[in-house]
């Protein structure tokens, strides 16, 4: 990689490698990210003009952080396994799509399908998350400061889906197990979808969730929960109205 | 002597035949859809409605066992820096663990291997028996995402999008309760014990725009090093094929409705999606019309048996064909030596299909340990080899009686077709005449 385009800026965040993708490609971001491995001295990355790029830093699978400088395109941060990615600004769709582990940050808004069959880690998006939010999630935590659109948590496996604004119509259709905590008003449930109590147990994982999402001065008991009533587990013909 | 009126022979309706009355009777006892394993078992214009002409005075042929007859393929050329080749161009299908059993996934591993080609997962993710013994692994990406990571991503040779699957074009998948065990419940992060739906369509794309972005993701995440399929079913063979060029594919699939699946309802494999034969020809003049034949590469399934429908798909213009079910058989599927067993389930060898129940008694389609100790995965995989080489060796056979010295150079002008249907679809005269429906103003 030609050292006159990546260069170690001393005077930006303590010597992170700076990749400008107005000089460079998306390739090859994505494949430098790639070579890391274990005990990598490159820990701290800064991405500039990704200009709606899609797939900007997707499979890295090391636990560095990265910071992406402005509005990134479709899967930033797919398959993510183990990287701190922060995008400063927002997101299009799929942004943390089966993600891992490791984190993402979106300070402005999500597109549709954020957090897509995420298995691990956490997705926090500090604006709103668009239509479908957390759909398929089989195991990651995603926690949305603002609302989520349409049928989110759509046939959700797994994980924590937390909404401190609203949720949009059919939350949680054919949900299995996850778990979805919304502050807000819930524009109407999917199909075997339902409120459910809130447990001591409920209350502690959400305080749990929102302290590594960062958020303060809410508190878990202003939540409504919401997961499956389980009827349409195993088939059967009169539950056919509701499919 | 009384004068008695002749009687007639009891007439049963062609509509409604001793099949048509009993699927009546079970939905009217059990009020639920017929859900079974399989493609489609109506008869269907097919490879057997074509034959080979031969050489003869304006071609001549090639010694059989002298005069050399290349079956090599390679996958995936068009972007991929590790593309796929291919000793034979006959490859395994898609089928996943938890429909199939791990030995059976092993085996179809270990013939594939020893054949030169490679298999593929399913909707179930990436078992290490299969990628421990399969050579050559394709990695299926598909609407469910079960036991998908970015790990067995890039362990695997190839990655196939599946957008839909010839049994069921536009339907997903289901697993019933009884087949989920421990093991393929935590694969697809599900509790065990309940029927597991597998999506019809992708949770984060939809359409061919889309299907570009997602593809680019795919190659960013594995540095551009593997070949990346697109595997349709058939329903609209030209368009798919086109879009999925487009969006940047390096392989097309194409799936016949013959192609097989583990569990739909008998209404969609039977009534949805077209013939294996009708979709070959749409989807080579999609690539022709593009100017990517043979740069995008095209593999054709569904109800492929032997060297001669092999032969058959690659003079139309296939590149690769792909086979499931008949894999299956070569494993021990529907086996006579089971019939007493199959006779309890209500059936016979060769029309089990109740695959998604879980009590094959050959032991392939099931998670029962006691079963699937029936499969042997080294003698299984040994079958299937042998079967992959018979089916090569006829192929072979055929082409160099074309005067062919690669099976690739098997071409529409040494077929005919023996139905005005088949000429049709494939696009080749009817057997003794120049007339090719559809044709010339004809």
């Amino acid at each position: 990689m030609p050292a006159t385009k990546l260069s170690k800026t001393a005077a930006r965040d303590n010597a992170s490698q700076v990749f400008d993708l107005d000089a460079m490609s998306l390739r090859e971001l994505n494949q430098a990210l790639h070579k890391l491995t274990p005990g990598s001295n490159e820990t701290a990355w800064e991405v500039l003009n990704p200009k709606g790029s899609h797939s900007v830093a997707v499979g890295v699978d090391q636990p560095v952080t990265i910071d992406v400088r402005g509005s990134v395109g479709y899967y930033c941060g797919g398959m993510n396994d183990g990287a701190a990615i922060t995008v400063h600004g927002s997101a299009g769709p799929g942004v943390g799509e089966n993600m891992m582990s490791g984190s993402i940050t979106i300070k402005g808004d999500a597109s549709q399908y954020a957090g897509a069959t995420g298995r691990g880690g956490l997705l926090v998006i500090e604006g709103n998350a668009s239509s479908r939010c957390g759909i398929s999630m089989k195991g990651i935590d995603i926690v949305v400061r603002g609302n989520i659109g349409h049928m989110s948590a759509f046939m959700a496996q797994s994980g924590n889906l937390v909404v401190l604004g609203d949720a949009g119509d059919a939350l949680g259709d054919s949900i299995y197990e996850a778990r979805l905590f919304v502050r807000g008003k819930v524009d109407s449930l999917g199909a075997d979808c339902i409120a459910k109590e809130m447990r001591a147990e409920h209350l502690e994982l959400l305080q749990g969730l929102l302290d590594r999402a960062g958020v303060t001065g809410v508190k878990p008991a202003e939540f409504k929960r919401y997961g499956s009533a389980r009827t349409l587990y195993n088939f059967n013909i009169d539950n056919a109205d509701a499919y | 002597m009384t004068y008695r009126n002749p009687p007639t022979t009891p007439r049963k309706s062609a509509t409604f035949d001793d099949y048509t009355l009993s699927e009546i009777r079970r939905a009217a006892a059990t009020g639920i859809y017929d859900i079974r394993g399989a493609g489609a078992k109506r008869k269907l214009p097919h490879f057997d409605d074509l034959l080979f002409l031969g050489a003869s005075i304006s071609r001549y042929p090639l010694e059989g066992y002298r005069e050399r007859c290349d079956t090599s393929v390679v996958l995936g050329s068009r972007y991929a820096k590790k593309p796929i080749e291919l000793k034979i161009p006959i490859t395994i299908a898609g089928m996943s663990f938890g429909s199939l059993s791990g030995p059976a996934k092993e085996a179809l591993g270990r013939g594939a291997t020893l054949s030169g080609t490679s298999t593929t997962t399913g909707d179930g993710g990436m078992t290490e028996e299969e990628r421990g013994h399969s050579k050559m692994l394709v990695y299926q990406y598909l609407p469910s995402r079960y036991g998908m990571n970015p790990r067995d991503l890039r362990r695997a040779d190839a990655i196939e999008v599946v957008v839909g699957q010839g049994a069921k074009p536009g339907g997903g998948g289901m697993l019933l309760g009884q087949k989920i065990s421990d093991r393929v419940a935590e694969m697809r992060t599900l509790p065990k014990g309940i029927d597991q739906r597998s999506a019809s369509r992708h949770p984060d794309w939809t359409g061919p725009d889309d299907l570009e972005i997602k593809i680019l993701e795919l190659r960013e995440i594995t540095d551009w090093e593997k070949p990346i399929y697109v595997k349709v079913g058939g329903a609209r063979p030209y368009y798919d094929t086109a879009l999925a060029v487009k969006s940047g594919a390096d392989v097309v699939v194409v799936d016949g409705m013959q192609g097989g699946t583990a569990a739909t309802q008998e209404v969609f494999i039977e009534n949805v999606g077209q013939p294996t034969l009708a979709c070959i020809r749409p989807a080579v003049q999609a690539l022709q019309d593009l100017g990517m034949h043979r740069k995008v590469q095209l593999i054709v399934s569904g109800g492929i048996r032997n060297g001669a429908d092999v032969a058959k798909a690659l003079a139309l213009g296939v590149d690769a064909v792909s086979i499931g079910t008949a894999a299956l058989v070569a494993l021990g599927d529907n086996d006579p030596r089971w019939e007493a067993e199959y006779n309890e389930l209500g059936t016979t060898a060769g029309a089990y299909d109740d695959w998604h129940e879980g009590r094959d008694p050959a032991g392939i389609t099931t998670q029962d340990p006691e079963l699937m100790k029936r499969v042997d995965p080294i003698a299984a995989g040994r079958r299937l080899a042998n079967y992959l080489k018979v089916m090569t060796l006829e192929a072979q056979t055929i082409a160099r009686a074309c005067g062919k010295n690669s099976l690739h150079n098997l071409e529409p002008e040494d077929l005919v077709a023996l139905t005005i249907e088949a000429a049709a679809m494939a696009g080749v005269p009817l057997a003794g005449t120049n007339w090719i429906p559809g044709k010339n103003g004809f």
